[in-house]
């Protein structure tokens, strides 16, 4: 793989985890337990179809071959997008899309920072624009985490659980492929081993304020950046892609 | 090279009469959202989004090219720049003080108390960090009891 490609299969990853989350989130609307959150989850939904936006133009430009945004949103089959377990997953209860956006956005956070100072000129000014947005996002979620953590006895065990539940997601997150070294030697990309170091600290953090205990690493779930995903990404899929698969080729 | 025959501190006038589709007393010159005005070949207009999600980002591209064709410009590009990436601290005191009079509190540079924009009380109380747009934040004023937005700073 030359750099170029890794670099396009990078982004179009990025443009993946946003896109995915995105999507996730918007399924919140009119599913929140309060009217403020229902704004919250809606503005943070738009961050990050936006992102996933810039990250997908990028990566169609230092591909040229002529692919635009919406092509690598609406007509990749599941086995194409390499987004991570963690943000596929279903949004369960409250307590569970908080975890879910605690472990993954203090991990883009760290991510994005590291990018901001990588070689490719792209790929820095997006994370440049995305890390405000996020740092945003993760002091929300995180608010919400210790509420829900020191909260009553059932918001307390049940977020423990969610925790237990989720962890075995986080393991992928580290774990750098070929892509990732590349992205790492060629354009000064991020280390994933000094992310993980500070993510663990930076969460341990979190999950102590919210009085919750931070789980044990035992085996963990991998196969979203080669494209092999939980069962439930067919269903987000289909119901993402659902007016290009009824009326293929449709605009506005 | 092609002189279009525009000057560049022209097509800067013509843009400060584009106003933002979401806060239409803002004009885009007020936000602090056009980077560049090239006029070597054809008119090019750098801008900046503010928000990665920012839902008007492609209705204020398409303002820009409908004020400057109408005013027979004929060749107009849109080029997007992302960094470094805008910040509210762009916002002109002059779209500050639009913002206070239209009812929202402008973004404090410094850290203190955000003030009511209808009576000036600095007594006020965040209701939710999240307001009607991803850049506002809803509060409240304790001394008038009126409820306002704050663009929150980014």
């Amino acid at each position: 793989m030359t750099p170029d490609e890794a670099l396009v299969r990078y982004a179009t990853r990025l443009g993946d985890n946003a896109l995915v989350l995105g999507q996730r989130m918007i399924e919140l609307v009119a599913a929140s337990p309060e009217l403020e959150e229902e704004l919250a989850n809606a503005n943070f939904s738009l961050d990050y179809i936006g992102q996933a936006r810039m990250f997908y133009t990028y990566a169609g430009e230092r591909e040229g071959k002529g692919r635009d945004e919406d092509d690598f949103a609406f007509l990749r089959p599941e086995h194409e997008y390499r987004n991570l377990l963690l943000v596929e997953q279903p949004n369960g209860h409250f307590g569970d899309s908080t975890v879910r956006a605690v472990l993954f956005e203090s991990f883009y956070v760290l991510l994005l920072d590291a990018l901001t100072h990588c070689g490719d000129e792209g790929l820095a000014g997006i994370a440049a624009r995305a890390v405000k947005e996020v740092r945003y996002h993760l002091k929300h979620s995180s608010q919400w985490l210790v509420r829900l953590g020191d909260g009553t006895e059932e918001s307390h065990e049940r977020v423990q659980e969610s925790l237990n539940t989720l962890w075995r997601y986080t393991g992928e997150m580290f774990a750098a492929d070929e892509i990732d070294d590349i992205v790492r030697d060629a354009f000064q990309g991020p280390d994933l081993e000094a992310i993980a170091r500070q993510w663990r600290h930076a969460v341990t953090a979190i999950v102590k304020a919210a009085t919750l205990d931070t789980p044990d690493d035992g085996w963990m779930a991998s196969g979203g950046k080669e494209g092999r995903h939980s069962e439930h990404f067919g269903y987000l899929l289909a119901d993402l892609q659902n007016m290009q698969r009824s009326y293929p080729g449709v605009t506005w | 090279m092609v002189a279009t025959g525009f000057e560049r501190e022209q097509i800067l006038d013509w843009l400060s009469d584009v106003a933002d589709p979401e806060i239409p007393v803002l004009t885009i010159m007020d936000l602090g959202i056009v980077r560049d005005v090239d006029c070597s070949d054809g008119v090019t207009v750098s801008l900046t989004p503010t928000y990665s999600g920012c839902p008007a980002t492609e209705a204020i591209e398409a303002s820009v090219v409908a004020a400057l064709e109408d005013r027979g410009v004929a060749d107009v590009r849109i080029k997007r720049v992302l960094s470094p990436p805008w910040t509210t601290d762009w916002i002109s005191n002059e779209g500050r003080e639009k913002l206070r009079i239209y009812g929202i509190a402008p973004p404090e540079r410094r850290k203190r108390p955000i003030a009511c924009p209808r009576c000036n009380s600095t007594t006020t109380e965040r209701v939710s960090e999240f307001g009607s747009t991803a850049c506002k934040a809803s509060y409240k004023c304790l001394e008038c009891l009126e409820p306002f937005e704050y663009f929150k700073c980014l």
